[in-house]
């Protein structure tokens, strides 16, 4: 049980006053980011990343920096909950199942009962989650050591033909997305011969496009436009919460423990698929409403339609760092974003981490356990406070954020061209979501681009450019099979329902 | 906040802002391969050129953005409906032209404000025009934010943001 030692080890890290200081602000910020709209996980990482910067530079400052941004996605996930129901407004996508029973639920005058099974569930999906990383990560990361660059592209590849098979829109606009993302991330100097590409002789586009910009841009400004356009009037229920409430919802919720224990492997298994954390949550509320006795009356305001997907949301959300952090490739916008975060700090995301810097990473791992109990006291104790945030007139939230966005901008490169690429890329955020097209597969290319392209060219530079390496060893092929299968499942399924359908006929 | 006079009038059909987003990607996507084979897309004696990998990425955005511009004809009715009401796309300018002066106001080649002061002025114009806010209120908000902003990244983080003349007065570059 070596996982134990190093755990125990993690702890000793993560447990200093400084740190658990930072956890609590994390999560205090993480919350409030969560419920103001136009500041998601995503963004909110994002613009607060470039303070960590000098954080960093310090001795073991770089475990406090990964803590401090990773309690803000706890908080950030755990703050979805509490607009969805209160005020029948998904925060994140994958809170858009929650609002199904928890917004009639807070209707009828349960809305503590409602957050309270909410932030519970939460709570019990991430630490599944989390033991789940503590032992299976070390294991993936040892496997991981033998990959080579075929290997690694072929991860890319099934990461990337995973958005498009599990999307639920158009796959051709999935495909469109992801690919303008590697065409972005390709722009400026190209590491290998020093060419200069797509710059078009500007000089301030030989950096490249940081995907930190196209974060904020995308998810913040574009947000904030789609949220205006909308009205802009919260109308939110009243919440009560006090210890009587909490403590009444705890005597009823293990009534359902086999919702959330399925719910928890529906989420761990589909976290660690890229774009996981949104289907998880919508398959275990589907799978609770057919497997629960009361499965007739979901949407109605029952307690288990809030359990199912708010567990599998948080360990979706959760389990995505597993493969962050083994392999370097993030399974969620924020993770990406994180693990842009590791870049910076100069650390190489990995197998190699583990061996490396067992430190830090059990020092995260160990945070994992913190910061979702820091994160459980702060919403239980604080809702009112969040709640209160929201009913903040928005002429007066809209331009904070949108300052709170230009200065994030700003700060990642201190370039004032970065503030106005935020601009640009915050009306095309606007429009590829009223259209439909995906965000998360174009700031992940964009992210991954460079380390997809370095690990492609070098298996070409292998195999002297023969495409058949990727299918020359029983790891690699067996990879790629899955990818390309997955890459056309829209297909396949169409194909399959076809079929079906003319067996119906006969 | 204004009371939005109701216009329902589309600005566009969502037939025509798909077919025009269709038609920006296969822009993109040739460029992305023009400039892709300036740099040459091909096999070179030390392995794959600079354009090898991008060349690729151009065309599988030029493909999939034919097909995104067929499917855009083939909607049916559901390509009648509106892409955005012309009193939303209103609401959706009151903040984006005040973002775009804000942005020009912080650094120009004319008079720079510096990020404090134009964040101020912005907030505080925007709480007057769009929330109708008393003088007073504007003034705490707008002030009591940028003080707050100001503390923690030039005083506690040790980020240094683009200043403007009042920083100057107190000594801060």
């Amino acid at each position: 049980m070596q996982e134990i030692n190093s755990l125990i080890g993690g702890f000793g890290v993560a447990l200093t006053w400084f740190n658990i200081m930072l956890m609590l602000a994390g999560v205090t910020l993480g919350v409030l980011i969560g419920v103001l709209p136009g500041l998601g996980g995503a963004n909110g990482v994002a613009i607060l990343l470039p303070l960590t910067f000098s954080m960093a530079q310090q001795p073991g400052g770089a475990t406090s920096a990964i803590i401090l941004l990773s309690c803000i996605y706890w908080g950030a996930l755990f703050g979805g909950a509490i607009t969805s129901i209160l005020f029948n407004i998904p925060g994140e996508p994958w809170s858009v199942a929650t609002t199904f029973d928890g917004y009639p639920m807070a209707q009828k005058g349960q809305a503590g009962q409602a957050l309270t099974a909410a932030f519970t569930s939460s709570f019990v999906g991430a630490f599944i989650a989390v033991v789940m990383i503590t032992f299976l990560s070390p294991i993936v990361a040892r496997f991981a050591l033998q990959f080579g660059p075929p290997e690694f592209f072929s991860v890319y590849l099934l990461t990337f033909c995973a958005f498009v098979g599990m999307a639920k829109g158009a796959p051709f606009k999935t495909i469109a997305a992801m690919m303008a993302g590697f065409a972005l991330a390709s722009v400026g100097i190209d590491t290998v011969t020093g060419q200069l590409r797509l710059t078009f002789g500007f000089f301030e586009l030989l950096k490249g496009f940081d995907f930190l910009i196209a974060v904020i841009g995308l998810f913040g400004i574009g947000e904030i436009l789609l949220t205006i356009e909308e009205g802009l009037v919260f109308r939110g229920a009243q919440a009560k919460m006090n210890m009587r409430v909490v403590l009444e919802t705890w005597k009823e919720l293990p009534k359902y423990w086999k919702t959330s224990l399925r719910s928890s492997i529906v989420g761990c298994l589909m976290g660690i698929v890229p774009g996981g954390a949104t289907p998880a949550s919508f398959m275990a509320y589907g799978v609770a409403k057919r497997v629960s006795r009361d499965g007739p009356q979901f949407g109605t305001g029952k307690m288990e339609g809030v359990v199912a997907p708010e567990t599998a949301a948080h360990a979706a959300g959760t389990s995505a760092l597993l493969p962050m952090l083994t392999l370097g490739v993030p399974g969620s916008p924020t993770a990406a974003v994180l693990l842009g975060g590791l870049l910076i700090w100069g650390l190489q995301p990995g197998p190699l981490l583990f061996v490396e810097k067992p430190d830090f990473v059990w020092g995260l791992i160990a945070s994992m356990y913190l910061g979702n109990i820091a994160g459980l006291i702060v919403v239980l104790t604080c809702v009112p406070l969040f709640a209160s945030i929201l009913r903040v007139p928005f002429s007066i939230i809209a331009p904070v954020i949108l300052v709170i966005c230009a200065i994030g901008a700003f700060t990642v490169h201190n370039s004032m061209f970065d503030v106005w690429l935020m601009l640009v890329f915050g009306v095309m955020g606007y429009v590829f979501k009223k259209l439909d097209y995906p965000l998360a597969p174009l700031v992940l290319a964009l992210v991954l681009g460079d380390r997809a392209e370095d690990s492609f060219r070098q298996s070409m530079l292998i195999s002297q450019g023969d495409m058949t390496l990727f299918f020359s060893k029983p790891l690699v092929g067996g990879i790629t099979t899955l990818a390309l299968l997955l890459l056309f499942w829209p297909l396949i399924s169409m194909a399959l329902a076809a079929l079906r359908a003319r067996r119906a006929v006969d | 906040m204004e009371e939005p006079r109701n216009d329902d009038r589309a600005v566009g059909s969502m037939r025509t802002w798909e077919a025009a987003v269709a038609v920006a990607f296969l822009v993109f996507g040739s460029i992305v391969m023009w400039d892709s084979r300036r740099l040459g897309a091909s096999w070179a004696s030390d392995g794959p050129q600079a354009g090898y990998f991008p060349f690729y990425i151009g065309l599988i955005i030029f493909l999939a953005s034919m097909a995104n511009l067929v499917r855009a004809f083939m909607m049916g009715p559901k390509g009648e409906r509106p892409f955005v009401t012309v009193s939303a796309m209103r609401m959706v300018l009151t903040v984006m032209v005040p973002s775009v002066i804000y942005v020009a106001l912080i650094q120009n080649p004319v008079y720079s404000l510096g990020i404090y002061e134009a964040s101020a002025i912005f907030i505080a114009a925007f709480m007057r025009v769009v929330g109708k806010y008393a003088w007073p209120m504007i003034v705490a908000v707008s002030l009591g934010v940028m003080t707050v902003f100001f503390l923690m990244f030039e005083v506690w983080f040790k980020v240094p943001l683009p200043k403007g003349p009042i920083e100057a007065l107190f000594g801060f570059q």
